[in-house]
């Protein structure tokens, strides 16, 4: 598998584009990651988070994989510097829309609060995708063409309404971290470091694990 | 004495720089060169501009788990920033990046856009290739001169026959005997399986058309090591797929792993890694090359230490830097008898440049077996070779394509789920997902004059070497067979039984493929071509060209099966030649 199919099973389970898919495969021009985005409890904050979209089941949940300290190197490292501050607004947003709903904030909700308050964020992050999903769907090919050259020589340029939803970048890297970290790869799915072998065609039956790689 | 009046040079001791034989580049070509050569007897000596990667030792990622990478594999966004060219490489990760050359590091011209994918260390792209490993056909060495593009082939598939049989044993190639006309049965060790929505789709295409022929994919891998690949150290492939790492089990041919090692214990050769090649040393006396001029990469730039060029004599110099530095490495080998680069009399040095066309992909889902999976990761995939334009022009456009195509399962969406946070929906992402199709072209494009490259005037890199100018595109014709591939595809997909098939043109530049030909081309004409026969120049008979600089055209194949076969011929070729003092 390689790093654009990798991209494109991610969009695939996310039902949308990856963000900072298109700096990864184009490089577009930004500013370089700077150092300082996150305090210790922002970390702690996400790796809650990320603990609530993928709390530990039969095997552990996104917390055991350190997905805040995760979420922060590549926000840091691999975002632009404008879904970087997408992404750290997006950690305020959050923290007021808890406070609003609940007069609480989010770390201070039980469990149960926690899920219910996510599933409604989610929601949002949703909506927000599907509105820039249907304007894609209306670009003409020669826009869609324009808009891939654009990517591929690093001169694309993202008209704001297009944003993505801080949300969607928060599930996203749960998603991604925690199914390449150590406790999801081995635990919530297989991973075979030296399979030895190919075959074509075995049983599967629901319930199985798929393979991490 | 060089042209150049800024280098000094280092003669050395003439003696102690002397050898039989001398090869430029250690990839995928160099390192066969080097085997052949030393298999011979000869003393060789094998130039690398890059660092030295010793197998196994060299390796560090090689097994490395998904997490202990800190981006997971990606790449931190300031990299890609200062170095896009290699960052659209598919291959280029945390994992590899070690093994590619970065664009700060390299600086090239790109009069129009084009992705210059390049790996300098010891072994080269063979670290790095994606394996697969396809013979031409007879409608592939006929197809210039049936079509009336570029020049004919001096050859025809019969005379390389018995060299792709000679390095398919070698080096270790699995497939199945498909008996196929447009894709010859190679040496085969035990083909991969397909799985089982590859298997049906593979025998609805062939049901429903009796031109296309889905067959698996063959590669350069050991399904079955036999004697001759346990005696090069390498045993069985593990299906691990982290090949671009590396392989400790030496389960992928690479030179590392195989050709280098091989020469090493013939006592015959000598590795120069941190070496340079400015230019070839032509004698006006005796007519023919007698050596090269080597600057050590390591030396600081101008300014400070002053550059120091060593030179190194031999009999016979093969020039294997990989296609687009050959070109320049030749260009720049300027001298009274050859003032327009070497060899260059007609003027076609560095014209006539090809590649492959990769722009076209169509993806699809299919409701396949959900009771079904697969067991390891699979470093090939099925294929079809070209269908159209073979036994005679039907389309208008010229050649063809050949079709890679794959199925696999994603994992779980948590489709049906009506919240998507929380336990159950983590569960149901931990379950293995809807099968999905893919597939893609692999085009044939037409060399032309007018697709070039060339040296810089003004602009030298820091060992003080002229910049390579690109200027190489696509054409209509390029544009319409991936047009008909796309229809062809969606169809053939179509008839598979395949759901939601998408259309995409990546409208990727050149260069992305990896697959670049041409500028020093092979031909029976000294006026129209550079190389004769057996890559020899036509008017030097002691330089041989053998990587992707020398072809002709490019075929629907991945070509370096073909560069192996070509430079095994050529090797044996010239220390014939040798023997009987004709050079």
């Amino acid at each position: 598998m390689d790093r654009r199919e990798a991209l494109q099973r991610v969009a695939l389970i996310m039902g949308g584009a990856v963000i900072g898919a298109e700096a990864f495969l184009s490089g577009c021009k930004t500013t370089p990651a700077k150092e300082g985005l996150f305090s210790v409890s922002d970390v702690a904050l996400l790796d809650e988070v990320g603990d609530t979209i993928l709390p530990t089941t039969s095997s552990p949940g996104a917390k055991a994989a350190q997905i805040g300290e995760f979420m922060k190197t590549m926000v840091t490292d691999c975002y632009t510097e404008d879904d970087q501050k997408i992404f750290t607004d997006g950690i305020t947003k959050l923290q007021d829309a808890a406070k609003k709903k609940y007069s609480k904030s989010f770390m201070d909700l039980t469990p149960e609060q926690r899920t219910e308050f996510l599933i409604e964020l989610d929601k949002e992050a949703k909506e927000k995708s599907k509105e820039i999903g249907a304007r894609a769907a209306k670009l003409t090919d020669e826009q869609r063409h324009q808009i891939t050259l654009d990517k591929n020589f690093g001169s694309y340029k993202r008209d704001p309404q297009d944003d993505p939803h801080y949300f969607t970048m928060i599930k996203q890297l749960t998603l991604t971290g925690y199914f390449t970290s150590k406790p999801g790869a081995t635990q919530a799915l297989r991973y075979i470091a030296v399979p030895g072998k190919y075959e074509g065609c075995i049983p599967y039956k629901k319930g199985d694990k798929a393979w991490a790689t | 004495m060089p042209q150049d009046s800024s280098i000094n040079i280092n003669t050395g001791g003439v003696q102690q720089n002397t050898y039989d034989a001398i090869v430029i580049g250690s990839g995928i070509s160099g390192g066969w060169a080097a085997k052949e050569l030393c298999d011979n007897g000869l003393k060789t000596l094998l130039l690398e501009r890059g660092k030295n990667v010793v197998h196994k030792k060299d390796y560090p990622t090689a097994t490395l788990a998904p997490w202990e990478f800190p981006h997971r594999g990606k790449m931190p966004l300031q990299v890609i920033q200062e170095n896009p060219v290699v960052s659209r490489c598919y291959a280029f990760s945390e994992a590899t990046e070690h093994f590619f050359v970065k664009d700060k590091e390299h600086p090239y011209i790109q009069e129009k856009p084009f992705d210059w994918i390049r790996g300098y260390q010891v072994g080269g792209k063979s670290l790095l290739w994606a394996r697969q490993t396809q013979r031409w056909s007879k409608f592939d060495f006929e197809g210039p001169a049936r079509d009336g593009y570029a020049v004919d082939w001096p050859i025809r598939y019969n005379d390389l026959a018995p060299w792709y049989s000679h390095v398919e044993k070698f080096a270790g190639i699995s497939g199945n005997y498909d008996g196929l006309e447009t894709l010859p049965d190679s040496e085969f060790l035990p083909a991969w399986e397909m799985n089982c929505v590859e298997k049906d789709i593979a025998q609805k295409i062939n049901a429903a058309y009796k031109d296309r022929n889905v067959v698996q994919g063959r590669c350069a891998h050991l399904t079955k090591p036999d004697q001759i690949h346990i005696d090069q150290g390498r045993t069985q492939c593990q299906a691990r797929s982290l090949c671009e790492r590396g392989c400790p089990f030496g389960g992928y041919f690479s030179s590392n792993a195989s050709t280098i090692p091989w020469a090493l214990k013939t006592g015959n050769l000598t590795i120069q890694p941190e070496s340079t090649v400015h230019s070839i040393i032509y004698d006006d006396k005796l007519n023919k090359a007698v050596g090269v001029r080597v600057i050590n990469t390591n030396t600081p730039p101008d300014g400070r230490a002053g550059k120091q060029a060593t030179e190194y004599f031999a009999k016979i110099i093969f020039v294997n830097a990989a296609c687009f530095n050959t070109n320049l490495i030749l260009l720049n080998s300027v001298s009274s008898r050859f003032p327009n680069g070497f060899g260059n009399d007609n003027g076609l040095l560095g014209k006539y440049i090809a590649f492959h066309n990769y722009r076209g992909t169509v993806s699809a889902s299919y409701d396949g077996p959900v009771d079904k999976y697969y067991y390891g990761r699979r470093p090939t995939q099925p294929m079809m070779p070209n269908f159209r334009n073979v036994y005679k022009q039907e389309t208008d456009f010229l050649r063809g394509y050949m079709c890679f195509y794959g199925a696999g399962r994603g994992r779980g969406f948590g489709d049906g789920l009506n919240e998507e946070i929380g336990g159950a929906y983590k569960d149901a992402l931990t379950e293995a997902g809807n099968w999905y199709v893919s597939m893609m072209m692999q085009g044939e494009t037409i060399p032309k004059q007018t697709n070039e490259v060339y040296l810089s005037k003004d602009k030298k890199d820091e060992w003080g070497i002229p910049q390579l100018v690109f200027n190489v595109d696509y054409d209509d014709n390029d544009v319409k067979s991936m047009n008909d591939f796309l229809t062809q595809a969606s169809e053939m997909l179509d008839k598979a039984g395949c759901k939601n098939i998408r259309q995409r043109d990546s409208k990727q530049a050149p260069g992305l493929d990896i697959h670049e030909m041409g500028g020093v081309r092979m031909g029976k004409d000294p006026k129209t071509s550079m190389l004769n026969a057996y890559n020899q120049f036509h008017n030097c008979k002691n330089v041989f060209v053998t990587d992707g600089a020398c072809m002709t055209s490019t075929s629907t194949q991945n070509p370096s099966l073909t560069f192996m076969a070509l430079t095994a011929r050529a090797a044996n070729y010239a220390v014939e030649q040798l023997k009987k003092q004709n050079i």
